[in-house]
């Protein structure tokens, strides 16, 4: 694992060294940050010192407190919704895959009218008519992005599931659960990692649109996307204040791209 | 030629039905409200007489499915009820965010599907070179950003730092074109970014997958320059994704000014859609909802047409 890690491209390497400065930062936000989460420590917009090394927001809080908290925030939540897009997803996709037949037809028509919504237009409306909690966001757009990891799992399943071992297991007489668990799932493992990279990311950067459009998160928690927002007005004045929480969003995203690169690039043995 | 022409029969009458759904989903969504309308509307102070003779003026009283078929029928005719939030016929509220989103999205594909097409073909040409690899590292990162992430570093290069443009797209009806064009010059540019990323990316891996291919040899043996075997031979045949993919992008234009017209305070659709999702004035998200799903729907719908037309191979296919 160490070797492959020191061999890795220069990219990965990069992509790695971002993904876990986030993840420290998320983990550790109580510890390393200077202030509360929310509490009023300075002037509106102060600049970058020794007292707020990132400066202060709109109301005077510390941002680089907020920006550790808003990791934590941010990350945890997109990383809850794609585990639970990935669990909904993957299984209505196997079981599509192994079932056939009406299952798969009735399964893939309802994916396909979902689908044929735009998103954000689909997440917007289910806010407007349910509220914006956090449970609320996480359903809908685990929902929503489950049917893409659907799309994936049921192709890569229908590949494995014509192979001789699962026609074996099947003349065992072995059931749905057990086929879909020691069948299927192993050997779908490595396109289903590279897409929980490229989903994470799509989620990611979903919630922080979500909490930008001020209907993610809701205050005064801080995420990254509602920190833009909130900010947003000190850049006519010529202060940067909403570039970092943006431009961390960006980073984030970048960095696991990256290592989605390197991962594809791996399993596709190109690098011998 | 009759292959096609059942083919995309049958998939217009799929779009149809999806779109059919897709209403029905879109009313159906507002029954779910714990309560209904009228209790969320009028809140903790409503009486229950109040809520009484509000839900007849809304016509709550009658059964589902009555009141669907009303609702649909009147937005047929351009009758989408009355704003919530101000009593206002939501036809009033939509029409000119409608048209300025439209400019606006209209705008931005008059910029990005020539440079996405160029620089695609340019990056196919020269592919593996310093410059390939500088376009796909910028493209690479145009993706992973967000929206408003870009739009904000536009901002602040080119209204705060060199205060050439405006940093609101403040458009008003009596403004002239040229004016209009001005006010949009920055969302527009913000929009390209993103479209012509994905655009030029798919332009060039369609483009690369046809120069593998044996009469390119051929093209190559005989000498022909490569711009002209790239401009000549491959950009023809690999036509029918790269429709697609415009075609894809401009559905995802529609919908994706949303948090650009959030940014810029650009008085559009999809500006609309999230003040009355913030304020819950359901009738106008569910207008707009529609408006958006039916324009998404339809470009996807002429993405699909326009490639089968485009593919010798799918109009001989039988499906």
């Amino acid at each position: 694992m160490l070797r492959l890690l020191r061999q890795a491209p220069l990219s990965a390497k990069i992509g790695i060294a971002i993904v876990f400065l986030n993840i420290f930062a998320a983990i550790f936000a109580p510890i390393i940050a200077p202030y509360e989460e929310t509490s009023i420590v300075g002037d509106v917009w102060e600049v970058f010192s020794g007292k707020f090394y990132l400066g202060t927001d709109h109301i005077g809080r510390d941002l680089f407190t907020r920006m550790m908290f808003g990791a934590r925030n941010t990350i945890i939540l997109a990383f809850i919704t794609t585990f639970l897009s990935f669990l909904v997803g993957s299984t209505l996709g196997f079981i599509a895959a192994v079932k056939g037949s009406w299952t798969d037809n009735i399964l893939s028509r309802i994916i396909d009218i979902i689908m044929a919504f735009p998103t954000l237009i689909f997440a917007l409306m289910i806010l407007s008519v349910m509220g914006s909690s956090v449970p609320t966001l996480i359903f809908t757009i685990a929902i929503l992005d489950s049917t893409r990891v659907y799309r994936l799992s049921r192709a890569v399943a229908m590949d494995i599931e014509v192979m001789e071992f699962v026609e074996a297991a099947r003349l065992r007489g072995e059931g749905l659960w057990w086929l879909m668990r020691h069948e299927i799932l192993p050997n779908a493992m490595p396109p289903l990692m590279a897409e929980f990279g490229l989903r994470f990311c799509f989620v990611f950067l979903f919630i922080a649109s979500l909490s930008f459009l001020g209907l993610g998160l809701q205050p005064p928690l801080a995420d990254w996307g509602g920190m833009v927002r909130e900010n947003a007005g000190a850049i006519t004045f010529g202060i940067y204040t909403p570039l970092i929480p943006a431009g961390a969003i960006a980073l984030l995203t970048v960095g696991v791209n990256l290592i989605v690169d390197w991962f594809l690039h791996l399993s596709s043995g190109l690098h011998e | 030629m009759k292959n096609v022409l059942i083919l995309i029969s049958k998939r217009s009458i799929a779009s149809l039905l999806t779109l059919f759904i897709v209403s029905v989903i879109i009313f159906i969504g507002v029954e779910l409200l714990p309560g209904d309308v009228a209790e969320t509307v009028l809140g903790q102070s409503a009486t229950p007489e109040t809520v009484e003779a509000f839900r007849k003026e809304l016509k709550l009283d009658l059964p589902p499915h009555t009141r669907y078929v009303a609702w649909l029928k009147g937005f047929v005719h351009g009758d989408f009820g009355n704003s919530l939030a101000n009593g206002r016929p939501v036809f009033e509220l939509i029409g000119w965010r409608l048209s300025n989103t439209l400019f606006l999205a209209f705008t931005t594909s008059l910029i990005a599907i020539p440079l996405a097409i160029c620089l695609g073909m340019l990056a196919a040409l020269y592919r593996n070179s310093l410059f390939d690899k500088f376009i796909s590292i910028t493209t690479l990162s145009f993706i992973s950003f967000p929206e408003f992430f870009i739009a904000y570093i536009l901002i602040a290069i080119f209204s705060v730092q060199l205060g050439i443009f405006p940093s609101l797209a403040v458009i008003e009806k009596h403004m002239s074109f040229g004016a209009k064009i001005y006010a949009i010059l920055l969302p527009s540019l913000t929009l390209t970014c993103v479209v012509t990323a994905h655009m030029m990316r798919q332009t060039r891996a369609a483009i690369i997958n046809v120069l593998a291919s044996a009469y390119i040899e051929m093209a190559e043996i005989k000498g022909i320059n490569r711009l002209r075997i790239i401009v000549h031979h491959a950009f023809p045949n690999s036509l029918s994704p790269v429709i697609n993919v415009i075609a894809v992008n401009i559905a995802y234009l529609i919908v994706g000014v949303v948090i650009v017209e959030v940014v810029f305070v650009y008085p559009g659709l999809g500006q609309l859609l999230v003040d009355s999702v913030a304020k819950r004035d359901l009738p106008v998200v569910q207008a707009s909802g529609l408006i958006f799903s039916f324009i998404f729907i339809f470009l996807n719908l002429a993405a699909d047409v326009l490639s089968m037309l485009s593919n010798p191979k799918l109009r001989q296919s039988e499906i």
